[in-house]
């Protein structure tokens, strides 16, 4: 006789914590061939101002730590994600349909992206930033830092746990923090991808996880004051234009929607889309 | 006669040749606006300079079809080489016709003389010259090998720095490949329009560089217009996002300077006598018409007394008055509706509370004029602590710990300016690092050089002028088609955009 499984409960990970929404709304996920697969929390509006002020009361730490640091904290997401490969290849061949060895290969490229975006975190300055020879006795020099609260709608097609970390890892590199909409229809890997978060030393709050209807909590999270850029990488399929109207009322930053198999493609222009150049000038004595 | 007194030593106008009548610049040529003329008059005097044609939504169009075709046609085939020479070019007229721009600058802004000889006019020459040499070097812009222009470029810009402003988005335009069609504020369109005089002598191939002069209506008929492919914007945070939501959805590029409520912080190690001409740069320069001015003087509350005893004694010395004037240190306001707007949030300062003062000046009858303003016992919730003034008046706050200083100073939505005060380098460092604000100065105040980024955090914009990061603003990455991506919101369009990135 076959042992009974022990189903996992999939909550929300907003604060380092996992919860159900306060709403204590679920809604049912279901595998490609229509099969029950849990009943995932149904992020309301609270639950994405919760996650705002989670993700605001993180920024001070995560953005203070250095670019070494940070590097090894998301290096450290690849070593657990690794760990955990076989889990994740089961969730994503059930629910999305595809092969063991398609969801393996979605798995892997998934921990190399987290590798190499980890690689960035003490780099990207030299980069995007440079000293300024200014015509006058100045020290002046520009470097990119972190723009602050971002808000992610993830990919919704295909390739849950890929697109997922293709548009939240290059936002964290230089030390912003996240709130994600993971794909609605498919949000396990999202969601258990927050186990692997909580015990990979990233701190509470600097990403937090909803799953839900983009359509419902996108606009709460556009329009939030509190929020400094918004990516809309998964938003193609929403009014995703009045998205960004509403961004326009406190200037935030848009990424606009992208679409086929390239969408959020590992980019350093993902990194620096999200930081704010700032320049100092510093007077120099004449000797 | 005390050591204070000066006689008149006035510039004159005369240098000046201006036409009683300036028509639309457009493919290379003064055309008629079909639009209602206006006129610019001198804010010092409130006497008119000369009539200005209006751009109406035809008259937008025209300009940027002739902005299209020069794109096409002539500025997109191009060597970088050959544009960069024709900005040389233009570098070198601004330098020869300085003395004449700089007469015009004062006479139709209200700025001092000395502001518009020794800052603006020079830093427009710098800029032209620096981008210049930008237009054939673009591999190294930071944005991978052989990178695109966008195609047109619709810029829009304010009064307070007329001219240096024009500069700061056509040089970096030009020299990345892009044809242009800008509009002046309706104030102070005299610079423009003498600037298109010098495309002429330069021989910039016709339509390269459209102006259209004209108030909001022309202004919004060009950032609309759907065949733009990047716009730039500098002036009012509202105006800003209007434009954000206007091109909401849109392929254009969009780069937007705005307002600022900077903070100048002063610890009680700093050298006094340079803090409080950093002070008075920092407010008092361009009569505070400055978006990066340092509008809010933070002090560390064991030298809040010294500080505002020695700034009050240096104002008393400041000469309010006729901008063409070489002494004088303080010109007009720009127009009546910004002294009003001056006017009202300081009465609202004095209801509020805050104790107002300002030096014993005569201003003169006609014009509009503010006299130097502090207020002292403000508090962060006073109106005059949070709202841009844009005029000549300094809030003082007081803090005791950096820590208390850093909170206040980025206690604002805006993100543009600070500045830092004290002889420790390391305090410098780590006070920089937790300002939310795109320029740091440190023991100094309101520099800018072509090669160094400006812009904004927060509601104060996105992306930066000069430097290496200015260019970028005008760029896409190779293999990435600009043409075609105007209009349309598709995917592939989009992604046009998002390459583009900063």
């Amino acid at each position: 006789m076959s042992r009974l499984a022990v189903p996992k409960t999939y909550k929300l990970y907003i604060g380092g914590k996992f919860v159900r929404s306060e709403s204590g709304r679920v809604y049912e996920v279901s595998s490609r061939k229509g099969g029950f697969m849990a009943n995932a929390a149904k992020a309301s509006r609270k639950d994405a101002r919760d996650a705002v002020v989670a993700a605001r009361a993180a920024v001070s730490g995560w953005s203070g730590t250095t670019g070494y640091n940070r590097g090894q904290v998301l290096y450290r997401i690849a070593e657990i994600l690794d760990g955990r490969r076989a889990q994740f290849v089961e969730e994503i061949a059930a629910s999305e349909g595809v092969s063991a060895s398609a969801a393996a290969a979605q798995v892997d490229e998934a921990i190399d992206l987290w590798v190499w975006y980890a690689g960035w975190a003490d780099k990207y300055v030299q980069v995007a930033g440079n000293a300024n020879a200014v015509s006058g006795p100045y020290f002046n020099i520009s470097v990119p830092e972190p723009t602050g609260v971002v808000a992610v709608v993830a990919p919704q097609g295909s390739a849950s746990l890929l697109g997922f970390v293709r548009a939240v890892a290059p936002v964290l590199v230089s030390g912003n923090a996240v709130v994600v909409i993971a794909s609605e229809q498919a949000p396990l890997a999202a969601l258990s991808l927050g186990e692997v978060l909580a015990t990979s030393d990233v701190p509470a709050g600097v990403i937090n996880v909803l799953s839900g209807s983009p359509a419902e909590i996108a606009p709460w999270l556009a329009s939030h004051a509190d929020v400094n850029a918004l990516d809309l990488l998964g938003a193609g399929d929403l009014d995703w234009v009045d998205l960004q109207i509403a961004a326009a009322e406190t200037l935030k930053r848009v990424l606009p929607p992208e679409s086929g198999p390239d969408a959020g493609a590992a980019s350093i222009d993902r990194i620096t889309f999200f930081t704010e150049t700032k320049t100092v000038w510093h007077t120099k004595g004449l000797l | 006669m005390t050591f204070l007194d000066y006689a008149p030593a006035p510039e004159s106008a005369s240098i000046l040749n201006l036409k009683s009548e300036y028509g639309l610049f457009i493919n290379g040529d003064f055309v008629p606006g079909k639009g209602e003329s206006f006129t610019s008059i001198s804010p010092a005097t409130e006497q008119q300079i000369t009539t200005v044609s209006c751009a109406s939504e035809a008259d937008v169009d025209t300009a940027v079809v002739a902005a299209r075709r020069a794109y096409e046609r002539t500025w997109s085939k191009l060597s970088g080489a050959d544009r960069g020479k024709y900005l040389f070019r233009i570098a070198r007229l601004v330098q020869e016709r300085s003395r004449e721009l700089a007469v015009a600058e004062s006479l139709d802004n209200g700025k001092p003389i000395k502001e518009s000889r020794d800052v603006d006019i020079p830093l427009v020459a710098a800029w032209f010259f620096y981008y210049a040499g930008w237009a054939d070097k673009l591999d190294y812009a930071g944005l991978g090998p052989a990178p695109r222009s966008l195609g047109v470029a619709a810029q829009v810009i304010p009064w307070n720095f007329p001219l240096l402003m024009l500069a700061w988005k056509i040089a970096p335009a030009l020299a990345a490949g892009n044809t242009v069609v800008l509009k002046p504020a309706e104030t102070t369109p005299l610079t423009a329009l003498l600037f298109a005089e010098i495309l002429q002598q330069a021989d910039l191939p016709p339509g390269v560089v459209n102006i259209i002069t004209g108030a909001g209506a022309t202004g919004s008929a060009l950032v609309n217009h759907p065949d733009v492919n990047k716009v730039a914007f500098t002036g009012s945070t509202a105006v800003g996002r209007e434009i954000a939501r206007s091109t909401a959805g849109t392929a254009k590029k969009l780069t937007l300077e705005l307002g600022g409520k900077g903070a100048n912080i002063v610890f009680d190690d700093a050298p006094i006598d340079q803090a409080i001409e950093g002070i008075v740069n920092g407010i008092f320069f361009n009569q505070g018409q400055v978006c990066c001015a340092g509008s809010r003087l933070l002090v560390q509350e064991s030298v809040h007394d010294e500080v505002v005893d020695r700034l009050k004694e240096r104002l008393s010395t400041l000469r309010v008055g006729d901008p063409l004037d070489k002494n004088t240190d303080v010109g007009a306001i720009n127009s009546a509706s910004q002294l009003g707007r001056m006017r009202e949030l300081s009465d609202i300062g004095e209801q509020e509370g805050a104790t107002r003062w300002s030096p014993a000046c005569t201003l003169p009858d006609k014009g509009f004029w503010f006299p130097p303003t502090v207020f002292t016992n403000v508090s962060t919730s006073h109106r005059i602590a949070r709202d841009e003034i844009f005029g000549p008046v300094l809030s003082v706050l007081t803090f005791r710990t950096p820590a208390e200083a850093i909170a206040k100073a980025n206690n604002t939505p805006y993100g543009l300016s600070a500045g830092i005060w004290t002889d420790k380098g390391s305090r410098i460092l780590a006070v920089a690092d937790k300002l939310r604000a795109g320029v740091v100065w440190a023991n100094t105040f309101n520099k800018f050089d072509p090669a160094s980024p400006f812009g904004g955090y927060k509601e104060s914009g996105y992306g930066r002028e000069g430097g290496r990061h200015g260019l970028a603003a005008y760029l896409a990455p190779a293999a990435v088609s600009s043409r075609g991506s105007s209009r349309s919101s598709s995917a592939s369009s989009v992604k046009a955009l998002r390459g583009g990135t900063k």
